[in-house]
């Protein structure tokens, strides 16, 4: 067993661009299809839908789909559906609702807009939604009962366990500091905006360069210099792209007017100021770079995959695939809870139908981004990007005047068609 | 020259299944057998289908529980309950169906379950495609697809990703669940010469297959299996092509009179 030959690194032949780029061709699709929907919808509406102002609305309204379309990658990857989350997320909202409007400040005596209140909302939300998820998962992984039936079953029940504990009334005011994580209530400014860009812009050169070095370290095949350059710098020019915009949206001069007359100071005439990155999409971003970390680079994202792609293979290879089923609705839950926040924060209540029929935008989001419902294979950047163009398609119609049942006729037949086209690409491909 | 010189009278056997039993709802796959293999040596495991000798060999490989019974390796009476139990006593089983996640690569299936981590606990796929680049290089020279899904590979490809996963730990004890039954006539003589390799090393192997031929070719001693039950177990320079198949369709050792 000493015999340690190498194998020669297979000759590369001569390819198109697109090719010596090595960029992922699904990505490039998605993207494509992309911005193909927004530059359509900004003819339509007459160069409306491309401004600052609807890209940070669009922004914003995905954020909640998107951090839940992460876990259900993880949950349709295995195999699984979570037809729940909708009412999770309700559940998850009504506990935050009453923890920081009643217990703390009332029952506990804390009185309202205690610093404390927020985190400990938080935290309760969390805890619920996660213990929720693994009660699924445990029905799921431990007792066979299909994942389809238990969150069918979880889909009638959560959300109505809210209405219970809220006795169906809508809750508000919220926590100031709570509403921060919403959206617009809470951004970062344009200067800390840059600063952040800058450093995510670093930080993943940084990424890509480690991952040459490793790869040439070990005598494998890296790409051209010049292509890691060029790809380097279409990653850096995006981040730095996206905070350009999001500081580019103005915060409206009688809004910046009160809150300057909120301090006690006079605002300087013809100041502007941009919004910059909102709270709630640093969370996404936090949550996608986490979760991408996980399904590529840890022992459980690779037993996902490998559940997934075959089952039996994964406990004959000492897997405890029902455990891994448990964490991964655990996982689904938190999420859950995580967008509970966010969306009872932009809305600045609690109400009954919070998040009803995002069960459907969050599967749809996670499969239009390429994620197989025969398992084993997904992205959780393709289902952000999915989550992405189901918003811009909903609210680009929207802003076109579609009556609203065409809007739907049309987001249906998008979603089947979307996975035509996968499917189609996967055959040409030959791969499953 | 005696072609099993691996079994000395008295020395210890490397695994000792005795009198292991189990059932699948009223049926008894598996009825009191005891098998035994000492190393270097190629024990196969010959019967119809639903003899029970794949399901015999799952509980040593640890998929499946024994009702009642005995294993003992190196004369010490061990625990197998999961498959992570049976890898840490080095027995490594290549499955009739090779076993592979078809949605990864040939490294990250070398590795399941016993990745290869950097020192924050990533996986570190890096380092373990160079080992799988080490192993398929002396198992299959012509291996090139290191960064595709295994479900793009040829059944022969397929075949030596299994054997590579077996073989790359350390295995002690191998079982081999028919091992050529996807493979052309060329693949089939890769595997006959690792066979011979691994014997040479001490490895014990346990061969399950059907070709009565292969297993006269290969193994040292045959247990022959039927309704769950063993038949006997003979040495292979002792009995003919003819008399394993008798036991096999007969249930019959050979000697006894026949009904």
């Amino acid at each position: 067993m000493s015999d340690t030959t190498s194998q020669p690194v297979s000759q590369q032949t001569s390819r198109n661009l697109f090719q010596q780029l090595e960029l992922d061709m699904r990505l490039l699709g998605m993207i494509g299809a992309f911005v193909i929907l927004c530059i359509g919808f900004n003819i339509f509406t007459d160069g409306r839908f491309l401004t600052p102002r609807n890209l940070f609305n669009l922004t914003i309204q995905t954020v909640s789909v998107a951090i839940m379309a992460t876990g259900m990658v993880f949950i349709i990857v295995t195999r699984h559906i979570d037809l729940s989350v909708g009412g999770l997320l309700a559940v998850s909202s009504a506990v935050m609702a009453i923890t920081q409007t009643d217990i703390l400040p009332t029952a506990l005596g804390l009185g309202f807009d205690h610093p404390l209140i927020w985190v400990v909302t938080i935290l309760a939300g969390l805890a619920v939604g996660t213990l929720i998820g693994a009660l699924q998962g445990w029905l799921v992984g431990y007792h066979a009962i299909p994942a389809f039936i238990v969150t069918l079953g979880g889909f009638l029940l959560w959300r109505n366990v809210g209405w219970f504990m809220t006795d169906g009334q809508t809750i508000a005011p919220l926590d100031a500091t709570f509403l921060k994580l919403g959206g617009i209530n809470g951004t970062l400014g344009e200067f800390w905006s840059w600063v952040i860009g800058a450093v995510a812009a670093v930080l993943s050169v940084w990424g890509l360069w480690m991952g040459r070095k490793s790869r040439a370290g070990h005598g494998f095949h890296v790409k051209p210099m010049w292509a890691e350059l060029t790809v380097m710098g279409i990653v850096a020019g995006a981040i730095l792209g996206f905070v350009a915009v999001l500081n580019a949206y103005h915060i409206p001069s009688r809004k910046l007017k009160r809150m300057f007359e909120a301090r006690g100071e006079v605002m300087p005439e013809g100041l502007e100021v941009g919004y910059g990155l909102p709270i709630s999409v640093l969370i996404l971003i936090a949550v996608a770079v986490v979760m991408t970390v996980i399904a590529k680079r840890t022992r459980f994202g690779r037993y996902i995959f490998a559940t997934g792609g075959n089952p039996d293979a994964a406990e004959l290879s000492g897997i405890n695939t029902r455990l891994l089923t448990v964490k991964i609705f655990a996982l689904m839950g938190f999420l859950c809870a995580l967008s509970a926040v966010v969306a009872s924060a932009r809305l600045s209540s609690h109400t009954n139908d919070i998040g009803t029929l995002d069960e459907l935008r969050v599967i749809a989001a996670a499969v239009i981004g390429g994620t197989a419902l025969s398992g084993g294979l997904g992205t959780i950047y393709g289902a952000i990007l999915g989550a992405l163009v189901m918003q811009s398609l909903q609210s680009g119609m929207a802003m076109v005047g579609v009556d609203a049942p065409l809007q739907n006729i049309v987001v249906g037949a998008v979603l089947v068609f979307a996975v035509w086209i996968d499917i189609q690409y996967r055959k040409r491909l030959g791969t499953k | 020259m005696a072609r099993n010189p691996h079994r000395n009278a008295g020395e210890t056997p490397l695994v000792e299944m005795k009198d292991i039993s189990i059932s699948f709802g009223g049926v008894k796959a598996v009825d009191h057998v005891s098998v035994d293999l000492h190393p270097g040596e190629v024990v196969g495991l010959l019967g119809h289908n639903g003899a029970g000798k794949s399901t015999l060999i799952k509980i040593l490989s640890g998929a499946y529980a024994m009702d009642s019974g005995e294993i003992r390796v190196n004369g010490n009476k061990v625990e197998i309950y999961t498959p992570r139990d049976a890898r840490a006593q080095n027995i490594e089983t290549i499955y009739q169906t090779l076993a592979l996640a078809d949605n990864l690569d040939a490294a990250a299936n070398l590795f399941l379950g016993r990745e290869l981590v950097t020192p924050l606990g990533l996986v570190d796929d890096a380092a373990m495609e160079s080992e799988c680049r080490k192993i398929m290089g002396r198992l299959n020279p012509n291996f090139r697809k290191f960064s595709e899904p295994v479900s793009a590979l040829s059944g022969g490809q397929r075949q030596s990703v299994a054997i590579a996963r077996a073989v790359y730990f350390n295995a002690k004890i191998l079982i081999m669940d028919e091992p050529t039954a996807a493979l052309g006539p060329h693949e089939t003589q890769m595997v006959a010469e690792l066979i011979q390799q691994l014997k040479a090393e001490g490895i014990g192997i346990f061969l399950i297959d059907h070709d009565v031929h292969a297993v006269m070719e290969l193994c040292d001693r045959a247990s022959v299996m039927k309704n769950g039950q063993l038949v006997g177990t003979v040495e292979i320079d002792d009995v003919t092509d003819d008399d394993l198949l008798s036991m096999i369709i007969l249930g019959k050792k050979p000697g006894e009179a026949a009904a």
